[in-house]
């Protein structure tokens, strides 16, 4: 269920820009690991690359290898489709799709590889919603829209849709940024539960959020404006937080810039 | 009024510059506001008078106007709007069932599929289709599609004739309501295609991303996120196209041979719709002619009407209901 | 390569999707691109047809001599006396629709405050796009001609031609009003200039060349009208340059005039009048999408 991802010499572009270059790292199974750094270095962006969601923007490409266990993600057979179908992904803002129920939006993954018979389908939707603490919310409301709920609950109602698919990996680009103090904590509480049966990655901005649930923390940075983004040290999260290595990683750590 | 303000004001200056104000502003208010309902005026004017002016006609209609299928104002003095308004209807239904299909492909083609440099020129290109003059596509219409339907047609005849809409006998082809349905499809088509690609084009980005993070393929994605965003836009482009193509004139009135009666032949030598029939009898028109035309002309104006308010009562709503989403 | 070759140089972990979904997506993507080609075959062809034809009769002849004299079977003859009132039945039509057009866009935009007359009026214009142009023709020729007493003339075909440009001219500059950013406004009524000289000043310059580009494809749009002209400025074979008394000629109402005869020589100047009537809406509506675009990049600026 879960996998260990490796990242060998990536680029990213937009176009003619690069927006990260020569990154290389290995991401653990059953752990969460988180990514840091000031806005514009390249760790969403980097992130988008490893569920091939970066290319889903025109004029975006990727050079370099990563590696799902082995298997090559850009390999020539590979299709980006079926990446992503394996490797799950929760965005900034809750996107449950608008015109679907709570029911539908969890099912909507499912539904792509063929028809299920309705019972295992509701065992599954129930159970994806158990696994983002969000069940015993909405169980009398299966049938209503997803947008109808809060900010928070809508939040895990994407996780809930993403983990239905039962994917190797699950990406979160900044999932707490648009949610209050306490749908937060409901999520971080959530991401500790998910690491047993996921290999998670977060991006975040905030760093007391990284310290808190995560294992292991890259720090991104960019040397200058226009300049492509780069993982300046990863390290076991406590470590980082504590002794890091590079001068650069203990001024932003510290809030000296960033 | 003036010298009013004058005594009790205590600083002259200031209240003088803003009385000055106040009745350019005034005057202006009033303008905009004037030119607004000016034009509320000519919608209700339209109705008026069309129905002024059709009263003495229908009051010396021998036959009656709902139920006769002849048109002889001229004449006999009977008529009735019966195989116009079929013709209308029939004629537009076809061109809605040919150009909604293909105007949804073009506006996905546009929106999801053209490579990015060229979906702007390429959308300028269908808009040039709705730019052509009607006059020319009955022209067109004649000289081109109509020999172009013949062999298609005596062949549909041939092998699908058990079905009513390409039944009949004899003469099969030439001047037909699938000739005409065709060219107003054509016609109301650039219309459906230029919103409903705008619907798409608004479909928030992360709704598509959410689709396609769950690894759905394109098609996929434009059925889970593009299609149920845009459809109350698609069904109000279908009716404003549909509005469109049951007042279209002069491209009918070229087209169709103007017969009255009421037939779903549409492979045979049949058709005419109000509009065609205003077109092609006004010339020869006597007063009471022209007060039946009229009649009609209302018949056509409160059908369009109808259908143009529910398009835009359903538009309006999804505005709403896309601002409470957001 | 053999299925098994296949699958070893396949990743193990990464599967493929099933054949049918792929399939399935191809064969949208072929729908797609087939439609948009069926939509640009009749564009091609119209043009193709309307070029290759109207070339025969696109000469001096045609444009300095109108049809007076010239019999049901003679050649020659020319198309000058419609072109002459296309364009006066045109400007006129513009100097009716334009100042009501922008005066309710103003009313809209900067005093209708989203009350229930600017609702109304909003709803209308929408649905006034949606009156069909024959409907227009048959109002004036049951007011101003009927119900009045007036003669056909260009002036009749003018106002039942507004009636079709009024709500293009509302909606385009509406848009373009709104697209004025409130700290222009706010920055003139703060330097204490009353509302109606600040739109007079700031927002209807800054929008200006948008406004034009609304008005140009509106005009293009009712140059091309056939049947509101039929119904009230009639029809006439001579040269008449005064819109305001007796019947004229437009140049799509001689297209119509000359394909519905029977003969090769008004079928020939049916398509040559075609050329021209094409020729003049294509270069309004270039010209103005040009100047669209002309500017479009200057807002990013």
């Amino acid at each position: 269920m879960s996998k260990q991802i490796q990242v060998s010499g990536l680029d990213a572009y937009y176009g003619a820009h690069k927006a990260i270059e020569d990154v290389s790292m290995t991401i653990e199974p059953r752990s969460i690991t988180a990514f840091i750094g000031p806005s514009g270095c390249g760790k969403s962006t980097f992130l988008r690359t490893l569920n091939r969601m970066h290319e889903v923007i025109p004029g975006a490409r990727v050079e370099g290898k990563v590696l799902l266990d082995g298997d090559d993600l850009y390999g020539a057979s590979v299709e980006p489709v079926s990446v992503r179908r394996m490797i799950g992904m929760v965005f900034q803002r809750p996107n449950p799709f608008p015109t679907m129920s709570i029911y539908d939006n969890v099912a909507a993954g499912l539904r792509l590889n063929g028809r299920l018979p309705k019972s295992q389908l509701d065992g599954i939707v129930e159970e994806s919603l158990k696994g983002a603490n969000l069940w015993n919310e909405v169980k009398d409301r299966l049938t209503k829209p997803g947008a109808g709920l809060s900010g928070g609950q809508q939040q895990r109602l994407c996780i809930a849709r993403a983990i239905a698919v039962k994917p190797q990996v699950l990406l979160m680009d900044e999932p707490c940024s648009a949610l209050d103090p306490i749908s937060t904590l409901a999520i971080e509480d959530l991401m500790a539960k998910l690491k047993d049966e996921f290999t998670i990655v977060i991006v975040t901005h905030n760093m007391q959020q990284a310290a808190r649930v995560s294992d292991r923390t890259a720090f991104f940075n960019l040397a200058g404006q226009g300049q492509p983004g780069k993982v300046v040290e990863m390290d076991e999260t406590s470590r980082m937080f504590t002794n890091p290595s590079q001068k650069a990683t203990e001024d932003y750590i510290t809030g000296r810039f960033g | 009024m003036t010298t009013d303000t004058k005594i009790r004001d205590g600083g002259p200056a200031m209240r003088r510059s803003a009385s000055r104000r106040t009745s350019g502003e005034g005057l202006f208010k009033f303008l905009a506001t004037a030119a607004g309902v000016v034009l509320l005026a000519i919608m209700a004017a339209i109705a008026v008078f069309l129905i002024a002016e059709a009263i003495p006609a229908l009051q010396a209609n021998k036959g009656g106007f709902f139920t006769d299928l002849v048109w002889e104002p001229n004449s006999s003095q009977v008529f009735g709007i019966g195989a116009l308004a079929f013709g209308t209807v029939l004629s537009s239904g076809i061109a809605l069932v040919i150009a909604t299909p293909i105007a949804v492909g073009v506006a996905l083609f546009i929106s999801h599929y053209a490579p990015r440099r060229l979906a702007g020129p390429l959308g300028y290109l269908i808009d040039l289709l709705a730019a052509v003059p009607s006059v020319i596509y009955g022209l067109w219409g004649l000289a081109f599609l109509v020999p172009l339907l013949r062999e298609p047609s005596r062949w549909l005849n041939e092998h699908f004739g058990w079905f009513p809409l390409f039944a009949g006998e004899g003469a099969i082809g030439g001047k037909t309501m699938l000739a005409g349905g065709i060219v107003l499809a054509i016609m109301i088509l650039p219309i459906i295609a230029a919103i409903s690609r705008e619907v798409f084009l608004q479909v928030p980005r992360m709704n598509e991303e959410a689709a396609l993070a769950l690894g759905a393929t394109r098609w996929e994605m434009i059925r889970m996120a593009v299609l149920p965003f845009g459809r109350p836009g698609v069904i109000s482009a279908a009716m404003l196209g549909l509005g469109r193509a049951m007042g279209e004139t002069i491209a009918v009135a070229l087209i169709f041979p103007a017969t009255f009666d009421i037939s779903v032949q549409i492979l045979t030598p049949h058709g005419n719709s109000i509009a065609a029939n205003i077109a092609n009898g006004f010339g020869e028109a006597t007063p009471i002619g022209r007060g039946a035309l009229i009649a009609s002309g209302l018949v056509l104006f409160v059908i369009t009407l109808l259908v143009n308010m529910a398009a835009r009562m359903i538009i309006n709503r999804r505005k709403e209901y896309a601002r409470a989403g957001a | 390569m053999t299925l098994q070759q296949e699958a070893a140089r396949r990743p193990r972990g990464v599967q493929h999707i099933s054949t049918g979904r792929r399939v399935k997506d191809r064969f949208v993507q072929g729908l797609v691109y087939l439609a948009f080609a069926m939509a640009v075959v009749p564009l091609v062809s119209v043009l193709w047809l309307v070029i290759s034809n109207g070339l025969a009769r696109f000469d001096l002849e045609f444009m300095t001599h109108s049809m007076r004299g010239i019999g049901a079977r003679d050649a020659g003859g020319g198309a000058y006396h419609a072109i002459i009132g296309t364009v006066e039945q045109v400007l006129l039509a513009s100097a009716i629709s334009v100042p009501i057009g922008l005066l309710t866009a103003i009313y809209l935009v900067e005093y209708g405050n989203g009350g229930r007359l600017s609702r109304a009026i909003s709803f209308f214009v929408d649905v006034m796009t949606g009156v069909p142009s024959v409907v227009a023709g048959l109002f004036i020729l049951a007011f101003w001609i009927l119900f009045l007493g007036m003669p056909y003339s260009g002036w009749a075909g003018a106002m039942a031609l507004s009636i079709l440009m009024m709500p293009t001219v509302v909606r385009s500059t509406e848009e373009m009003l709104r697209l004025v950013p409130a700290d222009l406004r706010e920055a003139s009524y703060a330097l204490g200039v009353p509302k109606w000289r600040t739109i007079m000043k700031i927002v209807l310059p800054t929008a200006f060349t948008g406004i034009v580009t609304g008005v140009m494809l509106a005009v293009a749009r009712v140059a091309g009208e056939t049947a509101p002209i039929l119904l009230t400025v009639f029809f006439t074979d001579s040269i008449n340059n005064d819109p305001f008394s007796g019947p004229q000629m437009g140049l799509p109402l001689y297209v119509f005039d000359q394909a519905a005869r029977p003969n090769d020589t008004a079928i020939d100047r049916a398509w040559t009048g075609a050329l021209t009537l094409i020729l003049i809406v294509m270069l309004l509506n270039l010209v103005a999408r040009l100047i669209a675009w002309w500017r479009a990049p200057a807002k990013g600026r």
